[in-house]
């Protein structure tokens, strides 16, 4: 079973950072949700597989017998899930914008912000009413877009 | 005593919850804003004065003894932290309230700050590991909303770099947690750093190099920076001023913090990485702000230069080596985010962050110039301010520890940002203005006032260096006495009902 695991977390990682070497913005995107979801099975794993034996206190005595499965690996899984998947979600708005924005897909053409001498619109530019609208309501197309 | 230590994250929680229900009212939300960052400031002063004067303090979270429970530990390296971030998110917060448009508040920007502090402040006051991934994710969730607030071309394009490099540490941080479970059964630092000693030291190597790769992309140390240039200098300027001072800083206190209570293991090995990596990180950071033609992408650079100083001091892993890594970080936080705010002010008098489009600052402005080379000659170490100390402590520890090819890289990297810093004067200030002077705008005092208190701060650290030194000092010894931090944690405790709760197979 821990080789199962160990095979499955390994696909897993190395899935992952393949994808994160990629070019295409989404499919670093899935990379970061399989390093996640083999960072979460690693956690389970590393806590030790126990089968068919919670935790549980029998009746009549003060303490688990071991050995028993180990609650607290569980509950750091669980909470982790909860923070990836609000930061992925996230993430997907992100994408999302940044094809809005600059209408690409490619990571080779996001180089302003990297490239010398070269500096993108000053970002402390007060945001008008009508971009504030379309910001709430996710539908605005900026005018430099098409420029 | 104990609502002393859980409010620095009450308070910045309730606020940000506060201030989203406000945050259509500009009048409230303003308010709010800035009397929670002094309350809070006020607030911490007072845990750093009662921690340097009784020592540790030590909450358990829900009365569950620690290391079954969640704790909350305040030692002086921690305190320290607190204290300075604290004031640079006030002086942030005061700045904004003049800065930030109207659209961009509405939109959180406000909830968000207070949010980051949550995190952040959570960083520095947990004593449990698991419980610092969650306040890294707390974190650096509103600095991705932060950064990107806004959807400009460029923010985003920065924000998917930061955004991506960053989740990736993360996933890092977590493996290397659960291994760190599996293998010594707590999550507690005071247990883990007694836990330790029990483990097969390869599998201690592999987790320190994990740790050290999670925390080396959030705090930008050498080989894993590329995200910090290339994403600080697009958002507003007081989410860079703030960023600059709080976030990278967070993960130089992680590192610490591990690299003093867990991974001590084999020094000759694990630190004489981290020396290579301080050295690496110093000389790439400046070298990359030389080639730099615009404000905030030097000062972007020059983050990554001075985070290799305040590791070379953790890496000689001596009482002095420590000492200066403490008092840089606290130097540097104030330092690094006055020069963001004082490069605000330049580009809303010059029109832009350009250098070839500034020009003349200092026949409109005398005063500006002058206070900019507060920071600027701080930065690059000159006397009486306080980059003069905090190089020469690590200048100091360096040559004591033997690490003579290290220290001459701090001193030539000392020397070329005072190079950098100059650039910019001469260019933004000194030279001939290259197009037609731009309408005189006004600047609020909203504006000047925090630059001026910073400025203030930097020279009587400087100047009346003696308290945070002793205070730096005191620090280093706690860290690196890690038995200081297991009793005040876990009290007397006997060992041997400790040992059997391991649940590892």
């Amino acid at each position: 079973m821990e080789l199962f695991f160990v095979a499955m977390i390994g696909v897993l990682y190395g899935a992952g950072l393949y994808l994160l070497l990629r070019r295409s913005i989404v499919k670093i995107l899935v990379g970061l949700i399989l390093l996640g979801n083999g960072a979460n099975l690693l956690i389970f794993l590393a806590g030790g597989l126990v089968r068919g034996r919670p935790p549980l206190v029998p009746e009549g005595r003060t303490s688990v017998s071991l050995p028993s499965a180990d609650p607290l690996p569980q509950a750091l899984i669980l909470t982790a899930i909860v923070i990836s998947f609000g930061v992925l979600v996230f993430a997907v708005a992100l994408v999302y914008r940044t094809y809005r924005a600059l209408r690409t897909d490619d990571l080779d053409d996001l180089t302003a912000t990297d490239r010398l001498g070269e500096v993108p619109a000053p970002a402390h530019r007060p945001i008008t009413a009508d971009e504030e609208d379309g910001l709430v309501r996710g539908e605005e197309e900026r005018a430099w877009v098409s420029s | 005593m104990g609502l002393l230590l859980t409010l620095p994250l009450l308070l910045p929680l309730g606020s940000s919850l506060l201030l989203f229900a406000t945050r259509h009212n500009r009048r409230a939300s303003l308010l709010v804003a800035i009397t929670s960052a002094t309350v809070l400031l006020m607030l911490v002063s007072g845990l750093t004065l009662q921690v340097a004067r009784d020592g540790l303090l030590v909450v358990a979270i829900g009365s569950w003894p620690p290391p079954y429970g969640i704790v909350l530990v305040a030692d002086l390296l921690s305190v320290l932290m607190l204290l300075v971030c604290t004031l640079v998110a006030w002086a942030t917060v005061l700045y904004s309230t003049a800065w930030i448009d109207p659209a961009r508040e509405r939109l959180g920007y406000y909830p968000l700050i207070f949010a980051l502090l949550f995190g952040v402040n959570g960083t520095f006051l947990t004593g449990d590991i698991f419980n610092l991934y969650v306040c890294f994710e707390i974190l650096l969730m509103s600095s991705f909303v932060l950064l990107v607030l806004g959807a400009e071309r460029g923010q985003v394009e920065g924000g998917l770099k930061y955004v991506a490099l960053n989740l990736l540490a993360s996933a890092f941080f977590l493996s290397a947690v659960g291994v760190l479970y599996g293998v010594t059964g707590t999550l507690n630092f005071a247990h883990l750093s007694r836990a330790v000693l029990g483990v097969d030291p390869l599998v201690l190597d592999l987790l320190a190099v994990l740790f050290g790769i999670a925390f080396g992309i959030k705090a930008a140390v050498f080989p894993l920076f590329f995200w910090l240039p290339a994403s600080y200098h697009t958002p507003p300027v007081p989410v860079s001023a703030l960023f600059a001072g709080l976030l990278t800083k967070v993960g130089v206190y992680s590192l610490i913090r591990i690299f003093t209570l867990l991974f001590v293991h084999d020094p000759g090995w694990s630190h004489r990485l981290l020396l290579v990596c301080a050295a690496l990180t110093m000389l790439t950071g400046v070298l990359g702000a030389l080639a730099q033609q615009d404000v905030r992408r030097i000062l972007s650079f020059h983050i990554v230069s001075q985070i290799g100083y305040m590791i070379f001091g953790l890496a000689l892993l001596t009482p002095l080596g420590l000492a200066s890594s403490v008092f840089y970080l606290v130097h540097h936080i104030v330092v690094k985010t006055n020069l963001f705010l004082i490069g605000g002010l330049i580009e809303r008098l010059g029109g832009s962050s350009r250098l070839s489009d500034l020009g003349a600052l200092y026949r409109a402005r005398p005063w500006l110039g002058l206070l900019f080379l507060v920071p600027a000659f701080s930065l690059a170490g000159l006397p009486p301010l306080s980059g003069f100390l905090a190089k020469l402590l690590v200048i100091r520890a360096g040559l004591a520890a033997g690490a003579y090819w290290a220290t001459a890289i701090a001193v030539i990297v000392s020397l070329f940002t005072l190079l950098s810093m100059l650039k910019i004067w001469n260019e933004a200030f000194w030279k001939p203005r290259p197009v037609e002077d731009p309408p005189c705008q006004p600047l609020s005092t909203l504006l000047l006032l925090p630059v001026l208190v910073l400025a203030a701060v930097t020279v009587l650290l400087g100047t009346a260096s003696e308290p945070l030194l002793v205070l730096a000092t005191r620090a280093a010894d706690q860290l690196l006495d890690p038995h200081i931090y297991q009793r005040a944690v876990l009290g007397q405790l006997g060992s041997p009902a400790l040992a059997s709760i391991g649940g590892a197979p």
